[in-house]
């Protein structure tokens, strides 16, 4: 709580896990981990393990729910109980609702829902362990999960936090940059730089906002090169396994 | 349930906006007429009825010794709800609130809480044990359009007036609620590479994207909030976030500061 106590900062101005103020957390990215859905993906951003997993497009139910010209979207963003300090207690409250929304709206201008009218496109995201920025994580993986399901998207999107810190902007802040600090923003982008969410919470000047607002656009396109990376290693992967009985399959025609 | 609108209405919206128009002759960034009545409701603490042009919010406070979070043992409580209530709008359903009215009551919350506008630890009583519970009840009488900027403005509003009721728990004399900031929420709907301010129920329904800045007394921003399936260029924020700086330093003024 008392955040004049506390310094983010060594004498070299590294942060308390060794960062500098403008280098993302360790990111590990995983494409098709899960068996049953249509498309997942596994990432790690620093402490945060995130999974997320997309079905679709299917039938809506409940039916009401139906778009005659396109299909809806439905995100949800689950804790687990066991994946903070304090035992959360299972199930949504009123932070996942309006997390699964903002992260909804992110994604959601990129899907080509016309494509699909009277469908639904699912997505679930589950933050198996938590430490700052597991909204981002989530988005991020559910990007590459809706690729991975071969849904039509318009491009991907990317996620990432600016915060502030003892009045300096940091990137993608840790859980005790997050708790302590003076300001978390997290965005989410296209890669040609199309702003899908953005949200503020703290004190920022107009100056630091600017600043905040390019930091955390530059580490998204870090993390947008990572992403394309992880999917196309996995598919090139796919090809090559599977490259055979396609060519059999063409020679009888 | 969404808003339904006529395309024709569509149309008549959009082909004033490439005029630079809007239907009520307003510019881009003008409010609507705002007024706040304060202290309506006298068995509560702090209250205020904020109308916005058609919209009307009225914004309730009640006090109540309580338990302070482990966490923060010393300090306050502050507990936002809103109320989207059948009566305010055809798209407003009964029943436990939905997404939307989460949002607005975690937004109005933000705004209170992140501008550090009450002074949570002056509502100490026994550290540890007890503290001031502030609940702030935000009711949609009526849903004209952009009624995030109205119930922000009816927190505030309301806690200016609220008296902490001491004497009613034997904790001494009644006083007035310690604000130190004034927290003013502003919402654009982008819109055909237009920001538009203040939108009434038809603007908001053609737009698909909201941008949503609160900025506290020395100009700082302490909360934002996009909203909506659209997306948004970095320069089309960083113009709102000036403009909204401004709307809200002349709502602050004309509004709050007595």
């Amino acid at each position: 709580m008392d955040e004049s106590n506390i310094s983010f900062f060594d004498k070299e101005g590294r942060r308390l896990d060794g960062r500098r103020v403008d280098e993302l957390r360790p990111l590990k990215i995983e494409v098709g981990v899960l068996a049953r859905a249509d498309g997942s993906c596994y990432i790690e951003m620093g402490g945060n393990k995130v999974i997320a997993a997309v079905y679709g497009p299917r039938e809506v139910h409940p039916r009401h729910l139906q778009e005659v010209t396109r299909a809806i979207v439905r995100y949800r963003y689950n804790m687990a109980s066991f994946s903070v300090e304090e035992r959360k207690r299972p199930g949504p409250d009123r932070r996942s609702y309006e997390l699964s929304k903002v992260s909804r709206e992110a994604l959601e201008p990129v899907i080509l829902t016309s494509y699909f009218p009277r469908s639904v496109i699912d997505v679930f995201v589950e933050v198996l362990q938590a430490d700052a920025g597991t909204r981002t994580a989530g988005i991020n993986a559910a990007s590459v999960a809706l690729a991975d399901a071969g849904i039509p998207m318009r491009s991907m999107i990317t996620s990432c936090a600016a915060g502030k810190v003892g009045d300096q902007i940091v990137l993608d802040p840790m859980k005790e940059e997050d708790n302590f600090g003076q300001a978390d923003m997290p965005i989410a982008m296209t890669p040609s730089g199309e702003i899908t969410l953005l949200q503020m919470d703290g004190h920022l000047s107009q100056d630091q906002f600017h600043q905040a607002m390019e930091l955390a656009i530059k580490g998204c396109r870090d993390i947008y090169n990572l992403q394309r990376k992880s999917l196309i290693d996995r598919y090139n992967q796919l090809e090559n396994v599977e490259a055979e009985p396609v060519e059999e399959v063409k020679a009888c025609d | 349930m969404t808003n339904v609108i006529s395309e024709i209405r569509k149309d008549f919206l959009y082909n004033l906006l490439l005029k630079g128009e809007r239907s009520d002759g307003r510019s881009f960034e003008d409010y609507r007429e705002i007024s706040i009545e304060r202290n309506l409701i006298s068995k509560a603490e702090g209250s205020a009825l904020v109308k916005l042009g058609k919209s009307q919010v009225l914004v309730g406070i009640k006090m109540q010794p309580g338990e302070p979070f482990q966490d923060s043992p010393n300090r306050g409580v502050i507990i936002t709800n809103a109320e989207l209530v059948p009566l305010a709008s055809p798209t407003f359903e009964p029943g436990p609130p939905n997404e939307t009215g989460i949002e607005l009551a975690r937004l109005v919350d933000r705004g209170v809480r992140e501008s550090k506008a009450v002074d949570l630890e002056a509502l100490c009583i026994v550290p540890g044990k007890q503290v001031w519970i502030i609940f702030i009840d935000v009711h949609i009488l009526d849903d004209c359009g952009n009624i995030l900027d109205a119930s922000s403005l009816g927190a505030i509003a309301a806690l200016l007036t609220t008296k902490v009721p001491a004497s009613k728990f034997g904790l001494g004399d009644d006083y007035p609620l310690p604000v130190k900031d004034i927290p003013i929420a502003t919402t654009a709907i982008e819109f055909s590479d237009v920001a538009m301010f203040d939108p009434d129920s038809d603007e908001e329904s053609i737009a698909n994207t909201k941008l949503t800045v609160i900025t506290t007394a020395d100009g700082s921003i302490c909360g934002m909030q996009k909203s909506g399936t659209g997306v948004l260029s970095p320069d089309q924020v960083y113009r709102i976030v000036d403009i909204a700086g401004e709307k809200a330093k002349e709502i602050r003024e004309k509004f709050l500061e007595a």
